[in-house]
């Protein structure tokens, strides 16, 4: 089977048999050497870890645009960072469909509410979703808060709201998040360390 | 991890119990490949299944589950009743001369001061006997009845190679094939490392299977060495981030720990955690916690922390009891709890007993769920058929669903498991109007803050004083928020020792040992202090050379504590300060310092022949088989039957007090709701498969289309048992639910031997739900019994009872 170098790299996208095609000796040699360069000449590389288990392997993700001011950038490929020193270029068969989370449908986009006894969200604005999460959060600190326990010691505590943290979000985002949660008085906080 | 990924490659023999790496970590599992090529390590896998791990191991030892405590005490007796320990290691290196309170005691399953109607002890004598000098007594000679070591081989003694075949079913041959390969360890010139997840975790008694796996590598030298250590693979790519950042209810940022509702005084509650030395010339590092603890006030609180005011002592909440989430669900459910927040969880999916999580959920005021997909947890009130039969109209919470960003939408570190903090880029705009995290909190915050400042309310102070110097209030920077709990002098910082400054006041500290307690200094997570200092961001480094060969990569990223790589290393090297085994040496005296490969984890101009122990934190000095008062069921290991038990004895006593776990907490209604034997004769267990993550890849349509299909696995001899075909339909029922599935028939799980009766296994694979791109399925969770490990609360999902049936119908 002969084949021209773009038609090669037809073959070669269509889907995951790429490689495949290649190791059954369909590919031109020349073709070989640049296949990498092809795809994601273009593309802006940006390195991130993967966000599934804790080994933590290093990633290389590609995203169009030239990240100028007016371009909105999007991912269009994502693999394994050859340079760290863990996973040395590999990645698992969660890791090699990160894609696939980053568009999945079913990221959210939009606040939404559930109203009580309602069937179906509905879209709000940050602005009123702060707006009411804030006044729920006083309205049952204020009711429920406790000062003093029955031995009258200050305690200063919040009970009956309670918070789980995302243990898949940076060091960052926990930091702030538990300093705010805290500054409240709340105990019942937890992240997926407990199970 | 005391260790790290890379560094499993270093070992000798690897032992991987109560986790599958190859299955969930799969790279990682990389160098376990690497030890065997490099080392010729043996790989020996102890497993109710033979997994995806088992199928390359040298040793594959089957084991019912749920009795890891049963097999590893047998090691332990093993090693002691051989001799097969390292010496020098033990005697110097941990608590054997120890001598022990003598109203200590161990009778018939259960330890000394035992409270019924508590569920719990008086554990005043779990301790050490003092001398006048007020330092703990010991009998170098180890002859003394009282000493650990005695105490600790009597405890053993009972865990008979026989004993360990009738308890974890495990073929007595292939138990002393693994004793024995582990005791080649016992040389200082090899290593064994040990890997394990939540196989180990996820028990009534899981802390202590984890001790019981420290204490063997204790016996055999194996803490502190390249290619050894107790190694935990954590699941998530942040979980250790969060637990460092002290993300849980009794905890604050770098292991310290909230006040108890009795400790109303602020010094009394630094000296309990500042313990002073129990033996002569220890270094007992947590001596500086005020230093710590008071630089982060100074972070949290600013200008409101002062001296007089006990660095705002009231601002933080006093613990009454433990608010883990098994709890805070038990008060939701008898509906005391008005509002939940769930950041990036998914809690209706991720604990047990599902129909009384829902339950729970709908009885809450609000709900907030902050996540990049849509969760199970934020639909709980919504009706998908059977797998979440519910009617919308009755259930009255009202659920705010914000959606954040996910890792490839945002700057910042996380922590993997070998605790290295690694920077990650931005590379996108996140999809529609999704927000990051902290911005999402500091929206919350904000308003919050607002609301008290116009209106006043219950004890306002903590959250108007918070510091919150970020350049846009509203969307906290990574940059910014790392410098913070990195930590930086607030005043000019002066060297006591010549009276120099070496750090001016606004400038970033190269380390925790900077820190001070006069309010001179902040910090907001002091074993992070060093990833971000004067020389700029540590966590970005991507040096990858390893001029040792060793595979510590120094430059790379950036490790807790102080960029240290293997933690408790001086026990690499013997008492008088050379390495145990030259040719992987971490870390040596060289006359006047301690110097090495690694950054030493020790003070680093003690000459050993002052005779500081390796293991600082502890103010013994040393490791300690002997637990004290620190766990809740007993100063040693102890086999205890899962809370649902396919024996329904402990044949370690015949004390019915002691059949499970003694100390474990059990709410009123989730003790009525355990099976039994008779009517759920099966032994089952959950795991996931190498294609999913939890329930996150549920959306991800490539790995919906990779395993598609819900399964359940069970052996060939249950299958036959139950005219069960593989393809057929199931329903598999525990006393709490059920689920169906389609049948998965396999060679991978035998039936054991247990206590002279036949004892199967379930597989349960967790992943499906009701939400995603994949097939619909069924929370394994409406199966698992509410009950956790007496010290965590980590959810028994590992071991419980169903029944299994077929169906009729076809999928």
């Amino acid at each position: 089977m002969k084949v021209t170098r773009r038609q090669f790299f037809r073959i070669s996208t269509a889907g995951l048999g790429g490689s495949s095609i290649a190791l059954m000796g369909f590919s031109p040699a020349e073709a070989l050497a640049e296949a990498r360069t092809f795809k994601l000449e273009r593309a802006t590389e940006t390195r991130n870890t993967c966000p599934y288990c804790s080994v933590a392997c290093g990633l290389l993700m590609y995203s169009s645009g030239d990240t100028s001011k007016n371009v909105r950038a999007g991912i269009m490929h994502i693999e394994g960072d050859p340079d760290h020193p863990v996973n040395r270029g590999s990645l698992c068969p969660k890791g090699a469909g990160l894609l696939d989370f980053v568009h999945s449908p079913n990221r959210l986009q939009y606040p939404e509410v559930r109203e009580p006894g309602a069937n179906a969200w509905k879209r709000i604005s940050w602005e009123e979703a702060f707006e009411r999460v804030a006044a729920l959060m006083k309205e049952d600190r204020d009711a429920n808060f406790i000062a003093r326990n029955a031995e009258g010691a200050t305690v200063n505590r919040w009970l009956s709201t309670g918070f789980l943290a995302a243990s898949a979000a940076s060091n960052e985002s926990g930091y702030i998040t538990h300093k705010v949660v805290r500054s409240t008085g709340m105990i019942a906080f937890d992240n997926q360390a407990r199970v | 991890m005391t260790n790290h990924w890379v560094d499993i490659g270093n070992a000798d023999v690897v032992l991987v119990m109560g986790g599958n790496a190859a299955e969930a970590h799969p790279v990682g599992f990389k160098w376990v490949i690497e030890a065997k090529q490099r080392n010729k390590a043996k790989l020996i896998v102890v497993d109710p299944r033979f997994t995806r791990s088992a199928s390359v191991a040298d040793i594959y030892a089957p084991i019912r589950t749920g009795t890891d405590i049963a097999f590893l005490g047998g090691v332990i007796n093993y090693l002691l009743d051989k001799d097969k320990i390292q010496h020098e290691y033990v005697k110097a290196y941990t608590d054997f001369s120890f001598l022990v309170d003598d109203g200590y005691d161990f009778e018939n399953g259960l330890f000394s001061g035992y409270d019924a109607e508590k569920r719990g002890y008086d554990k005043k004598t779990w301790n050490y006997v003092k001398g006048e000098d007020g330092y703990v007594k010991t009998d170098p000679t180890l002859q003394n009845p009282r000493c650990v070591y005695r105490l600790m081989k009597r405890h053993y003694s009972r865990y008979t190679p026989e004993m360990v075949e009738k308890i974890c079913g495990t073929p007595r041959e292939a138990f002393l094939k693994v004793c024995e390969t582990m005791a080649s360890t016992a040389t200082p010139d090899r290593a064994m490392t040990i890997l394990y997840a939540l196989g180990w975790t996820q028990h009534s008694q899981g802390s202590q299977i984890i001790r019981a796996g420290a204490m063997v590598q204790l016996l055999l030298g194996n803490i502190g060495i390249a290619g050894g250590g107790v190694n935990a693979l954590r699941g998530h790519s942040n979980i250790q981030g969060l637990t460092d950042l002290g993300l849980m209810s009794n905890l604050l940022p770098g292991y310290m720990t909230l006040p108890g509702d009795k400790e109303t005084d602020y010094a009394a509650y630094i000296a309990r955690r500042a313990p002073r030395p129990m033996r002569p010339n220890q270094l007992s590092y947590w001596q500086n916690y005020e230093k710590f603890h008071v630089s982060l006030m100074k972070a949290w609180f600013g200008d409101a922390a002062t001296k007089a005011n006990d660095w705002a002592f009231d601002y933080l909440p006093k613990l009454d009891t433990l608010h883990d989430v098994l709890r805070v669900f038990e008060d939701m459910y008898q509906g005391k709890m008005t509002g939940y927040f769930c950041q990036g969880f998914n809690p209706l999916a991720s604990f047990p007993n599902k129909a009384k999580l829902g339950a729970a959920l709908a009885k809450l005021k609000y709900l907030v769920v902050i996540d990049p997909l849509s969760t199970e947890t934020s639909e709980f009130w919504k009706n998908f058929g059977e797998f979440n039969d519910v009617d919308p109209a009755k259930i009255q919470t009202t659920v705010f669903r914000l959606p954040s960003t996910c890792f490839a939408e945002e700057d910042g570190s996380l922590v993997n498991s070998g605790r290295w903090l690694q920077w990650h880029w931005k590379g996108a705009e996140p999809p529609g109007e999704a927000r990051g995290d902290a911005a999402i909190m500091a929206g919350i915050f904000l308003r919050l803050r607002d609301k008290y400042r116009k209106e006043g309310g219950a004890f306002p102070d903590p959250i108007l004083n918070l510091t919150w110097p970020y350049r846009d209030p509203h969307d906290p920077a990574p940059d910014e928020v790392a410098r913070e709990y990195n930590g930086k002098a607030l005043a000019d910082l002066a060297d006591p020792k010549d009276g120099k400054i070496f750090r001016k006041a606004g400038e970033q500290l190269d380390s925790f040992a900077q820190l001070r307690a006069d309010g001179s200094t902040s910090c907001g997570c002091w074993i992070f202090s060093g990833a971000w200092t004067q020389a700029g961001n540590q966590m970005a480094r991507r040096d990858n050379s390893d001029p040792w060969g060793h595979g510590q990569t120094l430059n790379w990223a950036w490790a807790w504590p102080v960029n240290r790589r293997i933690l408790y290393n001086r026990a690499s090297a013997d008492p008088a300060g050379r390495p145990f085994n030259p040719e992987k040496k971490q870390i040596w005296w060289n006359g006047s310092a301690w110097t090495g490969t690694d950054v030493p984890d020790f003070a680093a101009g003690s000459d050993p022949a002052d005779g500081m122990g390796p293991f600082i934190m502890n103010p013994e000095g040393v490791a300690r088989f002997f637990a004290r008062e620190m766990m809740a069921e007993g100063p040693f290991p102890e086999h205890y039957e899962p809370f649902e038990t396919p024996i329904g004895v402990n044949p370690m006593n015949t004390n019915p007090r002691a059949l499970n776990n003694p100390a474990a907490r059990v709410f009123r209604g989730d003790m009525e709701v355990f099976g039994t034997a008779r009517d759920f004769p099966y032994a089952a267990t959950t795991y996931r498969l190498t294609e999913h993550f939890h329930y996150w890849t549920k959306h991800v349509r490539i790995n919906a289309i990779l395993q598609p299909e819900q399964f359940v696995e069970i052996g060939e001899d249950l299958a036959s048992e139950k005219g069960i075909a593989t393809g057929d339909r199931v329903k598999v029922r525990s006393n709490r639910g059920y689920i169906k599935a389609v049948a998965v028939v396999t060679k991978r799980i035998k039936a054991l031997t247990v206590n002279g009766q036949k004892v199967h296994h379930v597989g349960i694979p967790i992943h499906w739900g009701f939400t995603g791109v994949a097939r619909q399925g069924f929370l394994s969770n409406t199966l698992t019994p509410f009950v956790g490990d007496a010290n965590t609360q980590t959810p028994e999902f590992k071991s419980f009872l169903v029944n299994i049936e077929k169906l009729q119908e076809r999928s």
